[in-house]
């Protein structure tokens, strides 16, 4: 019956307009800062610095592939930049038993992570924010515990897992692209996307509909904690080094930033794959662009903040409508 | 008796709902004031205006002899009228005694909170309510009866004129009905106007002294409690007259139904803390029962029970003589019971999700190889149901949360006739849904129990519970009372047994 009292033109125009912004203008925002700076930052037209930024942005990027489905399902998870350090440590402490047992045992362990999330929020019913608050904290001490401090990795099959291109396209760039459309695919084709998004957008109805929401929530959690480790083994590649002290130090905050300005509500129920690479391609650029023109570090984040607020209130104003 | 508070002609109007329409209303110095209604008659809105929570579109309100306008909750408060709501909103972590006396502590010297006075008045206003706890122990500690305690002593020891009790026995055990009783009634020799609203009727006549009766908004009755007696009493809340001359046919449905022999739910007693005490109920393949009863009978937990939505303490749900896991929709869904809620909104719809994600939303795994999603096998289900349910919608991929509530609720209907179910419950099925798809909701009940479906109707509309249902089970404080079959299925029949005295559940 509220149906009828859309009244007034404006706010429907309003409205369109926010839908737009919330749905498109990560494109657009992407696009400014390409034209920008063709014309003020030298050397920027190089496929040199198109590899370089490229590079930088693969693990955000994966990160953020979790991160929107933890976000659809109307979650969060923080865990990610700790689980990103627990893999690089796994990773060289096992690296003396083969590299390929070395990467499996780094993805278990941030599968492990996921599924200690996954529990507390599923079984327990603590709070998502809560409980991958308190895995961040101990997956880093737990990262620290098994390696104080940083380590070389020398190895070579990770040293060409870092640096090693296909027509001149790192691995990096390759696998993250991939994954992306994995997840994209898993989102929109099969019974765990769909559920995930039915749980996302209504719990109370979803289970009622016989959903096996434990089990969702868990799978959700899990494939978080090991795209946040696929993320750490690759950074660890290509850093040559393995530092548990500050790898993914704020990444769980890039990692949010990329999927809400893609226009994934907070709020779950929807997830959009595209909005999110571009999201983490619109950090890359404003980093990049603000360090090129020799601005601290720390206005990158002030920077980020600021975007990270126009989408949500973009998002906000859309939603109340 | 002076009058303490009163409203003369109020009226409160939300976007689509007359919520109250020029309702009058007193309460009295010394006298306990049932406020009686079903769903929707403006309780809660009334309750709220006198609380300051709303500011009424019309009306007057008056206050010890004086016009007043409440602008926050805060200030009806200090005004001197206490509200008990159902869940008890203290300080859980705090002791009883902090609780008692949150904001205005006893002080010492220096100003620190005095303890040891705090204690010892705190452990005197409670035993003037027969209520003897530890005052240093949380709150938390204490059984919902004596928190219930706590905030009457705290609502009376901040000098309340008035004291508002919105169903405060709803998680009560008989003995702590009791206690609550006894102190109601020397809040009432004190002189303090209570307002008590329950939905059980014995209650009503053992504490309350006057009544008023809602209903749709407007009051329908108010006088002693005494001159009423409960098959009026019933009568008045549910908007019928006894032996009233009514036309058949109002409804969609048909009546007749040709049901198997053999059941193929069983229920079996039923029980779950506060709601239900031994609920049995027995539906055969094509026969409606409806389950009778006023708010907060146990009709909806009887349903929610059977669906697994609500964990029961005992009882057994029977399909086809197979028990069924209890407390496990999935379990419920894959024996073949299917559940329509009562909150379509929060319950039902995935709002955000499209026509077609929703009603393959249950069917989902059947509807799947391999966790990968055949999506023209959805299609061909979305299409079938679209047109047998006559979906109205601007497509299959319309969002469900853009529909009107009848187009909504058929989208539910065909969610679970998707996944071929034996047991169909429905919880208000055709609550705040216009006319026309009123109509048609009844008559495709009516065609699913002619396919051999066993239904089970809940329904606050009469003329609806009783034209639809085969047999009537009438429930009253979480207990079958009585049931109506054959030519008995009357409207007359169902209020005698609503007003029968008994059926608490000792």
């Amino acid at each position: 019956m509220t149906d009828l009292a859309l009244g007034g033109k404006a706010p429907a125009d309003r409205d369109r307009i926010l839908r737009y912004l919330q749905d498109y203008g990560v494109y657009l925002g992407v696009a400014v800062l390409l034209i920008l700076n063709i014309f003020l930052t030298p050397h920027f037209l190089s496929a040199e610095n198109f590899r370089t930024q490229a590079v930088q942005v693969a693990p955000v990027l994966i990160v953020a592939l979790g991160m929107a489905l933890a976000i659809g399902s109307e979650g969060v998870d923080l865990s990610v930049g700790s689980v990103m350090a627990l893999s690089t440590s796994l990773l060289s402490l096992y690296l003396g038993y083969g590299t390929w047992i070395a990467l499996i045992v780094a993805l278990i362990g941030g599968a492990a992570i996921g599924v200690a999330n996954g529990s507390l929020i599923a079984f327990i019913g603590v709070q998502p924010i809560v409980a991958t608050l308190a895995l961040m904290v101990a997956g880093r001490g737990l990262a620290l515990v098994l390696l104080p401090q940083l380590k070389d990795v020398r190895d070579p099959t990770m040293a060409s897992l870092g640096s090693g291109d296909v027509l001149g396209i790192p691995y990096l760039v390759l696998i993250a692209a991939a994954l992306a459309l994995v997840v994209a695919f898993v989102v929109r084709r099969t019974t765990f996307g769909r559920q995930l998004l039915a749980i996302g957008d209504s719990r109370p109805a979803a289970r009622l509909a016989g959903l096996p929401v434990r089990r969702v929530l868990i799978l959700v959690y899990v494939c978080s904690g090991v795209l946040a480790a696929v993320a750490g083994v690759l950074a660890t590649a290509r850093l040559t080094a393995s530092d548990p002290t500050s790898l993914g130090n704020l990444m769980e905050l890039s990692a949010i930033t990329a999927v809400v300005v893609g226009g994934t509500p907070l709020s779950g129920g929807r997830i959009r794959i595209g909005g999110t690479v571009a999201g983490a391609v619109l950090i890359q650029l404003l980093t990049a662009t603000l360090i090129k023109h020799d601005l601290p570090p720390s206005w990158t984040q002030i920077a980020q903040a600021v975007v990270i607020i126009l989408a949500v209130y973009a998002a906000r104003e859309r939603g109340k409508r | 008796m002076t009058d303490v508070l009163s409203v003369t002609q109020l009226s409160k109007t939300f976007p689509g709902v007359r919520a109250l329409d020029g309702v009058d209303f007193t309460a009295r110095a010394g006298e306990v004031h049932a406020l009686i209604g079903e769903n929707g008659a403006g309780k809660s809105t009334l309750i709220k205006v006198l609380t300051g929570v709303y500011a009424p579109d019309a009306g007057e309100l008056t206050y010890k002899n004086e016009k007043v306008s409440f602008a926050t909750p805060l200030d009806a408060q200090h005004a001197g009228i206490s509200t008990i709501y159902q869940e008890v909103n203290l300080v859980p972590l705090m002791s009883v005694a902090r609780n008692l006396f949150l904001g205005r502590e006893p002080r010492g010297r220096l100003g620190l909170i005095d303890f040891r006075r705090m204690h010892r008045e705190a452990d005197e206003a409670l035993r003037r309510l027969g209520v003897r706890v530890d005052v240093r122990r949380p709150l938390r500690e204490l059984g919902v009866g004596a928190q219930q305690m706590v905030a009457l002593a705290r609502a009376v020891s901040v000098d309340a004129q008035v004291v508002i009790m919105d169903e405060p026995t709803s998680s009560l055990e008989p003995r702590e009905v009791q206690t609550l009783f006894g102190v109601i009634r020397m809040l009432r020799d004190r002189g303090i106007a209570v307002i008590y609203v329950s939905h059980r009727l014995e209650e009503l006549y053992e504490v309350c002294d006057a009544v008023t009766v809602l209903r749709d908004g407007k009051l329908v009755h108010t006088g002693p409690i005494a001159e009423l007696d409960r098959l009026r009493l019933v009568s008045l809340m549910l908007g019928r007259e006894i032996g009233e001359v009514r036309e058949e046919g109002v409804t969609k449905f048909s009546g007749e139904h040709a049901p198997g022999t053999q059941p193929v739910l069983r229920a079996r007693d039923l029980t779950m803390r506060h709601a239900l005490h031994g609920v049995s109920v027995d539906i055969r393949p094509g026969e409606v029962v409806g389950l009778g009863g006023l708010l907060g009978s146990g009709r909806s937990e009887t349903a929610k029970a059977i669906a697994g939505a609500l964990p029961t303490d005992a009882g057994s749900v029977l399909i086809a003589g197979t028990p069924v896991r209890s407390g496990s929709p999935p379990a419920a869904i894959r024996a073949g019971i299917s559940l329509l809620p009562e909150d379509r909104k929060a319950e039902g719809i995935v709002p955000g999700l499209s026509v077609r994600e929703n009603i393959a939303l249950a069917a989902l795994p059947g509807l799947s190889r391999f966790g990968l999603v055949d999506e023209s096998a959805i299609d061909k289900i979305v299409d079938t149901f679209m047109k047998r349910l006559r979906i109205k919608a601007s497509g299959p991929h319309q969002k469900v949360g853009e529909l009107s509530g009848g187009n909504q609720q058929k989208v539910l209907l065909a969610r679970w006739l998707a996944m071929n179910p034996k047991v169909l419950l429905l919880d208000e099925p055709t609550r705040g849904i216009d006319i026309g798809a009123k109509a048609e909701v009844q008559k495709l009940i009516d065609e699913l129990a002619g396919d051999g479906l066993a239904v089970l109707l809940i329904s606050s509309d009469m003329e609806e519970l009783i034209e639809g249902s085969d047999r009537v089970v009438v429930l009253k404080d979480g207990t079958v009372i009585e049931e109506l079959t054959g030519s008995k299925v009357t409207e007359d029949a169902l209020m005698r047994a609503i007003a029968t005295t008994g059926g608490s559940h000792d």
